[in-house]
């Protein structure tokens, strides 16, 4: 039986899949799919999404993530996600995701932290020479206003690490946003303007890309797959987490939102 | 522990970053006992079992809540679900985090602690006690054979963090 490889030179294989305005839901059931039923490394990049789409984790809240009337008036899709965070994303972001087996890098621990660290190594790299680049708790930054993103998903075996990053964005996404209640001390009560950047003022757009190819290099011995290659085999059982809520989900929350509210309002008159 | 695997995985050798390597035996020794108990049975996943009679106690030990981060979001199985050894019960959520959280031991999920959907810091701040996640009733208690006791997780917590 041939055994699969998965180092050479010393360095662990990885399949690299690049992929152009792939939608969002696509994406994330393709890095699931790749998390629970493959045995090799992926760093898969989809440069931009064709449909404007909020995406939320696992546990985040519409109603106090986002402006859910708008949401529902301007029709926006709404994604919950099997990681964390909670992004609105478009032809202006470009993804790169990165799906790991832990023993690819055996000192490297899998934990959030540890992670985030390793994979600021390579964007380090990328920005050299370009922009104030560093690793602000959870965010990628230039100077103090982030540019990316992060959120992740850990196995008893692998990780996914993957990141939404702001090349440009519509000013008037904004406002589907609210303010997060966590929000990371370096935010300082900002509002998103004021606290977020365009990567386009600072690389162009291919040249990101192949700069990112390039430092993936320096961790990885890259195999470029045709995107036939990820497909799921008929075969396969699996099911995703990701999913599209419903608008009667989101009408809820509202209702919720405005119950509790009201709750809150008479128990405050009462005493 | 997280300062010395982020030193390790950056490669980074400073004079800061190798005393946080160099943790004094004495410090690492009362570290590790108060935080992995005696009587309890532990995978190297960093979960810890309590056999008691028919039922059995799971949760995620205080070495894993420490690497982890603050605990925001738990999520777990219904009472009279299966679990099986090394298989995947649940879900925490920290630092935008998903990990996974896998059962010791097989069996039958009997009760699960509710007080985590309201209060999730619960792992953080008391891992062995109100942070507990599920029970379970063991339909193979011989499997509790194959997990560590409480000084061979100590020495695994060791020897884990040290090589990071």
């Amino acid at each position: 039986m041939a055994v699969p490889q998965t180092r050479s030179m010393g360095l662990p294989l990885i399949n690299l899949l690049r992929l152009k305005g792939a939608p969002i839901l696509q994406q994330l059931h393709l890095e699931e799919r790749l998390l629970r039923t493959s045995y090799d490394n992926w760093c898969i990049i989809n440069d931009g999404t064709t449909k404007r789409t909020v995406v939320m984790g696992v546990s985040g809240k519409a109603e106090e993530l986002l402006e859910i009337d708008s949401v529902l008036r301007d029709e926006i899709p709404v994604i919950r996600r099997f990681t964390g965070g909670t992004v609105i994303v478009d032809q202006g972001t470009i993804f790169v995701t990165f799906v790991c087996n832990k023993d690819a890098f055996p000192d490297l621990q899998s934990y959030p932290q540890p992670i985030m660290s390793w994979s600021s190594l390579i964007y380090k790299k990328v920005f050299q020479g370009i922009g104030d680049f560093s690793l602000r708790e959870n965010d990628y930054v230039l100077g103090n206003r982030k540019f990316g993103g992060n959120a992740q998903s850990i196995t008893k075996t692998r990780w996914v690490h993957h990141t939404s990053f702001l090349w440009d964005y519509e000013v008037s996404n904004m406002g589907y946003l609210k303010l997060p209640k966590r929000a990371p001390d370096y935010r300082q009560a900002r509002d998103h303007l004021d606290f977020i950047c365009r990567m386009k003022d600072h690389i162009p757009r291919s040249n990101f890309i192949e700069r990112t190819i390039d430092a993936v290099g320096s961790h990885f011995v890259l195999r470029s797959v045709d995107p036939e290659a990820s497909q799921s085999p008929l075969s396969s059982k699996f099911e995703p987490s990701s999913r599209l809520l419903k608008r009667e989900e989101l009408e809820e929350a509202i209702f919720n939102s405005r119950s509790r509210g009201a709750c809150a309002a008479s128990a405050s008159q009462a005493s | 522990m997280w300062a010395s695997s982020t030193a390790n995985a950056l490669k980074i050798s400073t004079a800061a970053s190798n005393s946080a390597f160099v943790i004094s035996p004495a410090f690492s020794l009362s570290r590790c006992f108060s935080s992995v108990l005696e009587g309890f049975k532990y995978a190297n996943s960093h979960e810890w079992v309590k056999h008691d009679g028919p039922v059995a106690t799971i949760g995620i030990t205080d070495h894993a809540q420490d690497h982890l981060g603050e605990v925001v979001f738990v999520e777990l199985p219904e009472a009279g679900k299966p679990v099986t050894q090394g298989g995947s019960f649940g879900s925490v959520e920290s630092v935008k985090a998903t990990s996974d959280v896998n059962s010791p031991i097989s069996g039958e999920v009997v009760e699960v602690n509710t007080k985590l959907s309201e209060t999730p810091g619960l792992i953080n701040t008391s891992p062995y006690e109100d942070g507990w996640m599920i029970k379970v009733k063991p339909s193979n208690p011989s499997e509790l054979e194959s997990l560590m006791g409480a000084k061979e997780y100590t020495k695994f917590c060791e020897e884990e963090d040290a090589s990071h």
